[in-house]
């Protein structure tokens, strides 16, 4: 039987009740790791996972834009790969100015997010689509660029110091969190200003919303879409340098399968897949109970293989909570 | 006439096999009300459209004030002051009302991208207090009544203060009060010197509201006449290009005929207050009531679309448990909903699919496999029977007519051959020739012993067609009238017996 009717007055379910079931969780976790593991709740752990939150989060970020508009980017595990990989060229083989180098970075970023965003707009190819030819695109890249082999930054040191160095700590001593983390902090604020306060965030939802009606309503929306895309891909290029920094190196073969990560965090979150739902914070909630988890299953010896079946196995469940509370009337 | 705001002439426009206008001509002029009339898929919605730049013209002009202008785009249109009411909702359902309304054009506060939200919702508040109208701007659309949603996109027309205002069904879903306030507005507009377009199939209110009218058939100009000086009848004879008679059918007696449904003591929160009622074999029993008087709530309770809280459906003296429309079509119920749109049909889907849809089964052959030949003949039929204008069964449903779409609707269910079949709203946005046509078809099926709940805001579409007449106010039951007792002014006193005047 192909019935359907939807029901009435449940289009619209505000996704704060997933963000506080998200929160929720994240505070079971918390307590349910620090019982189960007295090395759980060590400040050095906590900065673990909050420093494993930092590169996750910021790609959720920008994967948030994009599924809101009800699209999707599977591409931004492998173009902060190729950012990262640029940043490298940049500083180290061409010895130029580590400023001048995360620059071209995020560049690099944006402008494997404008592609994306060029190609969907005005080509009409699916996102899903679309960006799963740049997932494959950029990672050829990286390894062209790269030529194959990872690129240390230890020319220059000072390039480290923007993911590890710590602010905090020079500021109260002893309390070293790491830059990286408060970097990802602060992309959120300004991703959650753009997101409420700017036109650019208004047609983000109403692109997923209701794409015709906004067309209709004089929004030119193949060039607020293109922005969508194109910002989503800063957001990866700043995850690339973020990750080069921490790891001191480039690693052309790193990168994918990052992607999922990010969109679950973004899912978890109570971002809608099928768009016009979704906020920064529930995105960073999502990706701090994804981080959370592998480390605390990490801790409690879990092997690596059982890690990756729980975080899958989340998403769905999370999914499946995002369909029930718009089933429920 | 110097005054003449908008004049189209030699318009036309194809899409893949239908020519939907072939001599388009419209002539506007500032201040006055001016009504576009014909049958479903006369083009009207397509004329308007190329006024506003959604579709390109083929050929023909364009002259705005005198000047020869192209639009190619909703926003040229808007730029030059030409503003509409699309006859389907367009509207992002998770967006508060004040950013429906301004989307596109939002007000910025200091730096040049940032949104000053406040003055949205205060812009909004005054529009609404002008229109007299109680929504806050800050309620998500998606949560709106359909006739709310509407209400909020005449507020999103109104607010550009355009000097062209196109109004494409507009009191489709509206109830009287709602349509006193829009006429309120429109008078108001067209002192102001704003030139209306208002289409619409209610032709009685084209007598209160309209100063001339242009009538087109079949994509061409027929003629444009005052208001005053023709009939209604003679309108409707100039859509149709024959002359319709409506002989009042006889009312069966089917107050002995067995019961078919029964509905026990319905709950379902606050939009059904135990409702009780019984509907016999080969019945039609009309539901009436005010918007919001929950009556499509009813309809899709006993469709199984909502959870209800408690009650009983009762089907042909059995107890019917039914929890979801599946339920509902294998007791042999069947539902029309009155939101075509997002509910009735598979709009990307051909006619044929969708006449075949909810029966597939009768379809089925070995394995699964769909008899193609079967839903073709089948298809084939209903758009014979119901006079639906299509090029052919494979077109897409999203192109056809408004009207054409409901009649697709209704040959669906006529395909899944249920005993008991609830139209809701059936007669909203179709024309005066296929209302006849849709109403002959009611009183044939009831004939055949098919038993009918029709829910409609009109009254005079009730009091035609009912054996019985329901009505519901706030949930609630508020009487039961027999046809031959029933009158608009007895149904309006029961539909507004409101709790708290009790
Ligand atoms: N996008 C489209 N693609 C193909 N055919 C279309 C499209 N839009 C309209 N048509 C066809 O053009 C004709 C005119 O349609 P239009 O919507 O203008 O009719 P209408 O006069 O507004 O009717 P109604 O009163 O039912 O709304 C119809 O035959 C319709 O099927
Ligand atoms: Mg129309």
């Amino acid at each position: 039987m192909a019935v359907s009717v939807a029901p009435r007055g449940t289009l619209v379910r505000n996704d704060a009740l997933q963000r506080v079931l998200a929160f929720g969780a994240l505070i079971v976790l918390f307590v349910v790791f620090s019982l189960a593991s007295p090395n759980f709740l060590q400040f050095n752990n906590i900065v673990g996972i909050l420093l494993a939150t930092a590169v996750n989060g910021v790609l959720a970020l920008g994967v948030t834009f994009v599924i809101i508009t009800g699209g999707i980017d599977l591409s931004i595990g492998t173009v902060m790969t190729l950012a990262a990989v640029v940043t490298g060229v940049v500083i180290t083989r061409w010895n130029l100015p580590v400023p001048l180098g995360v620059l071209v970075g995020l560049l690099a970023g944006a402008a494997a997010g404008l592609v994306n965003g060029l190609i969907i707009a005005k080509l009409k190819i699916p996102p899903f689509i679309a960006t799963l030819g740049m997932l494959n695109v950029a990672k050829g890249l990286a390894l062209v660029i790269s030529g194959l082999t990872p690129i240390y930054f230890n020319n220059a040191p000072a390039f480290n110091t923007i993911a590890m160095g710590s602010v905090t700590g020079a500021i109260i001593p002893g309390f070293n969190i790491p830059n990286a983390v408060l970097l990802f902090f602060l992309a959120a604020i300004i991703a959650s200003l753009i997101l409420t306060k700017t036109v650019l965030g208004r047609y983000t939802f109403a692109l997923g919303s209701n794409e015709e009606a906004a067309r209709l309503s004089g929004v030119n929306v193949n060039a607020w879409k293109i922005a969508v895309y194109t910002l989503t891909g800063l957001f990866s290029g700043l995850a690339g340098v973020i990750i080069a920094s921490r790891l001191n190196s480039a690693q052309p073969a790193l990168g994918q399968g990052y992607e999922l990560d990010a969109i679950a965090a973004a899912v978890i979150g109570g971002t809608s897949l099928s768009g016009g739902e979704g906020s920064i914070l529930g995105t960073v909630i999502g990706a701090f109970i994804i981080s959370t988890l592998t480390n605390g299953l990490r801790i409690l010896s879990v092997p690596q293989e059982w890690q990756t079946v729980v975080t899958g196995a989340i998403v769905v469940v999370a999914v499946y909570l995002d369909i029930v509370r718009r089933r429920r009337g | 006439m110097d005054n003449v705001v908008v004049l189209m002439e030699g318009i036309t426009k194809s899409f893949p096999g239908v020519q939907a206008l072939s001599e388009g001509y419209f002539e506007l002029r500032s201040g006055e009300v001016h009504a576009l009339l014909g049958e479903n898929g006369a083009g009207k919605s397509t004329l308007m459209k190329v006024l506003t730049g959604i579709y390109p013209k083929d050929s023909g002009r364009i002259l705005y004030k005198g000047q020869a202008v192209e639009i190619p785009t909703p926003k040229a249109a808007q730029d030059l002051g030409i503003s509409i009411i699309h006859q389907e909702l367009n509207l992002m359902p998770h967006l508060t009302v004040a950013q429906n309304i301004f989307i596109g054009r939002e007000p910025r506060s200091g730096l040049r991208f940032v949104l000053d939200e406040q003055q949205i919702n205060e812009q909004t508040r005054q529009l609404f207090d002008m229109m007299h109208l109680q929504l806050d701007p800050r309620d998500k659309v998606g949560d709106l009544t359909v006739a709310k949603q509407q209400m909020v996109e005449i507020a999103k027309a109104l607010s550009f203060n355009s000097e062209v205002l196109i109004m494409d069904e507009p009191t489709a879903p509206l109830t009287e009060t709602e349509i006193e306030d829009l006429f309120r507005i429109i008078r108001q507009l067209r002192e102001k010197g704003v030139a209306i377009v208002y289409i619409s199939h209610r032709l009685e209110e084209i007598k209160q509201i309209a100063d001339r009218v242009t009538v087109m058939r079949d994509g061409r100009y027929i003629n444009t006449v005052g208001t005053r000086d023709v009939t209604i009848q003679q309108i409707i004879s100039m859509m149709v290009g024959r002359t319709i008679y409506e002989t009042a059918p006889e009312v069966p007696e089917t107050a002995d005929h067995e019961t078919v449904l029964e509905v026990k003591h319905l709950n379902r929160g606050r939009s059904i207050k135990d409702v009780s009622f019984e509907l016999k074999r080969g019945e039609i029993l009309g539901v009436a009531g005010l918007m919001g008087a929950g009556r499509t709530e009813v309809a899709r309770a006993i469709f199984g679309a909502d959870p209800i809280d408690s009650g009983e459906i009762i089907v042909a003296g059995k107890k019917a448990p039914i929890k979801s429309p599946q339920d509902a079509v294998k007791h042999g119920i069947g539902y029309l909903s009155e939101d075509r749109k997002r509910f009735g049909a598979a709009l990307g889907l051909d006619v044929e699919t969708n006449i075949a849809l909810s029966a597939f089964q009768k379809f089925l052959r070995f394995l699964g496999w769909v008899d193609s030949g079967k839903t073709r003949t089948t298809a084939d039929h209903f758009v014979k029977a119901l006079a639906i204008k299509t090029p052919s069964v494979r077109q897409k449903v999203r192109n056809l007519s408004g009207g054409n779409q409901q009649k697709v609707i209704i040959g669906k269910w006529l395909t899944a051959n249920t005993d008991i079949l609830i139209f809701d709203e059936p007669t909203r946005g179709i024309d005066v020739g296929a209302k006849s046509e849709i109403y002959k078809l009611l009183n044939e099926l009831s004939s055949q012993g098919k038993s009918i709940i029709m829910i409609s805001s009109e009254l005079p579409e009730i009091l035609r067609m009912s054996h019985r007449v329901l009505v519901m106010c706030e949930g609630r039951v508020t009487g039961e009238l027999p046809i031959a007792e029933a009158t608009q002014e007895r149904i309006m006193h029961l539909a507004t017996q409101r709790e708290s005047y009790l």
